[in-house]
């Protein structure tokens, strides 16, 4: 059963249709990533996926449960809101600005929610977020606030929060945009752990390299529609449509 | 953002012990006739101050009331201002804005007389039963709430959409969202402007003379007639200062409590 199975998403903002049909489908322990030009509505699907965005047309599941279903004239029909809050179990999102809590401390922004909403144990979440924090290399700074941190270590974080509820898959909206290089390579290389842990991941990114090097499935997208989807060797490396040999000649 | 370190600490405090100090030395006095001519005269001059200060005592207990009053009522009712302000319904939205409007585009003073003479002269309500004190506080409140709410307003709007959404992805309910982790970093971020409305309500109080509620500034205004001295003016003018003191020295040590984050 797939994780996550979207079907002619349509989306419009006014009168400018952003997504036009999108049909995206993730397995269980597969690593999806989303490439294409800035305004091509990758943004948009993944906040779609999320729940951050209402779709106008299409059905989505997760996990087999519908969040999102058809009427008869394809016109989305979105479940209650309490099934929706109990689906976002099944999910965690990575910002590109992290959007951390700056008023709670590192451990609180993590054990907050899986405490709050989902009522889960306290000893056991905070057990859990510890061991999180670990691997994200962050054993340290439990205590600390956003502030005092660097961006790199701001992500690392922010995955820790999105990891808590050990969702069925992680996403992550240019989880790099906002750092240097450097930082990069910091989050970059906790992605890959993931990635060879199997969790399934979509990820959205310019990171090209990066993306062929992690990804079971690249997916490109441009004015709303998927163009070319496949291994990295096929997209990245011998891409068959034009419009996607171009976009990505400008890879470094 | 430190708005009140205008004085360092020091002449704070002095300023503070000298006046403390003086009316412990003049209350201290009481047999002045036996004191030397010099020290008569000027025994007879603290013993003066320390019958206006006593005098003044009750008209400041109601402008004490009527400061904690207005801040009990107005903080809540102007986050509800806020909220209607910000309400997508239009008609909801533009009454609360045309509200604001008036409540801010009027002279308080105005308020107070429309809030205390209205039910009389509209509705031909007796004021026997209506203390002059109620109006006032009704118009605090009324006036307050207003200003309350557009800083709230602000304060709210300044909060990154990311916040939401990052609420949102984790399962927090919109009232979780917004008590839990909107309202937290929005009361951090309007502490300065608060203060400053704060300070304006203290002196504020003393408009509640116009609907003859007796606090400070209304006896201040009596003695200084009575006694055709300025002495009175002066002593309301302290009590006034000395209050708004120590309204600065609370709001600064709470931002400083509040800025273990940024």
């Amino acid at each position: 059963m797939a994780v996550l199975d979207i079907k002619n998403l349509h989306k419009s903002f006014g009168e400018i249709e952003v997504l036009k049909g999108v049909d995206l489908s993730v397995a269980k322990g597969e690593v999806v990533s989303i490439i294409g030009p800035s305004g091509s509505g990758k943004s948009t699907l993944l906040r779609c996926a999320t729940l951050l965005e209402r779709m106008d047309k299409g059905s989505m599941a997760y996990l087999g449960d519908y969040a999102v279903q058809e009427d008869a004239s394809g016109n989305s029909i979105y479940a209650s809101n309490d099934e929706l809050r109990k689906l976002k179990r099944h999910f965690g999102l990575v910002f590109q600005n992290f959007n951390l809590f700056p008023h709670y401390s590192v451990i609180k922004n993590i054990v907050d929610a899986p405490i709050t909403v989902q009522h889960r144990n306290k000893a056991e979440v905070y057990e859990k977020a510890r061991e999180l924090l670990d691997k994200m290399g962050l054993k340290e700074r439990e205590n600390y606030y956003p502030h005092q941190l660097s961006g790199g270590q701001q992500q690392r974080v922010s995955i820790a929060r999105a990891l808590i509820n050990d969702p069925a898959v992680l996403f992550f909206d240019e989880p790099t945009s906002a750092l240097d290089p450097e930082l990069t390579q910091e989050v970059l290389k906790i992605i890959r752990e993931l990635a060879d842990q199997k969790t399934t991941m979509v990820i959205v990114t310019h990171e090209m390299n990066f993306a062929a090097e992690v990804s079971n499935k690249i997916v490109f997208i441009d004015q709303g529609v998927i163009v070319e989807q496949g291994t990295p060797e096929e997209v990245i490396y011998s891409p068959k449509i034009k419009r996607t040999q171009e976009f990505l000649a400008h890879r470094k | 953002m430190k708005r009140n370190n205008f004085l360092p600490s020091f002449v704070k405090l002095s300023t503070l012990f000298v006046f403390f100090a003086s009316s412990v030395v003049v209350c201290a006095i009481d047999n002045p006739q036996e004191a030397t001519s010099v020290w008569s005269g000027v025994a007879e001059f603290w013993q003066e101050i320390c019958g206006i200060v006593n005098t003044l005592g009750k008209g400041v207990l109601y402008s004490i009331g009527l400061f904690f009053l207005t801040i009990l009522f107005a903080f809540p009712l102007g986050l509800i201002v806020a909220f209607a302000r910000m309400s997508k319904n239009p008609i909801i939205c533009n009454v609360t804005r045309v509200y604001i409007s008036i409540m801010r585009g009027t002279p308080l003073m105005l308020q107070l007389l429309i809030v205390y003479f209205g039910p009389y002269y509209v509705f031909g309500m007796s004021l026997k039963n209506y203390p002059e004190f109620m109006a006032a506080v009704i118009a605090f409140v009324l006036n307050y709430s207003a200003y309350f709410a557009e800083i709230y307003r602000g304060g709210i709007s300044s909060i990154p959409v990311g916040q939401y959404e990052a609420a949102n992805v984790l399962g927090y309910s919109k009232n979780q969202t917004f008590f839990k982790i909107i309202l937290p970093q929005v009361i951090k971020r309007i502490l300065p402007p608060v203060t400053n409305e704060v300070i304006t309500l203290v002196k504020d109080t003393s408009l509640a003379q116009v609907i003859a509620v007796v606090e400070t500034f209304t006896i201040a205004k009596q003695l200084a007639n009575a006694q055709a001295s300025m002495l009175p003016l002066i002593c309301a003018g302290v009590y006034y200062y000395i209050f708004n003191f120590i309204v600065a020295m609370a709001m600064e040590r709470i931002e400083k409590k509040l800025n273990y984050y940024r």
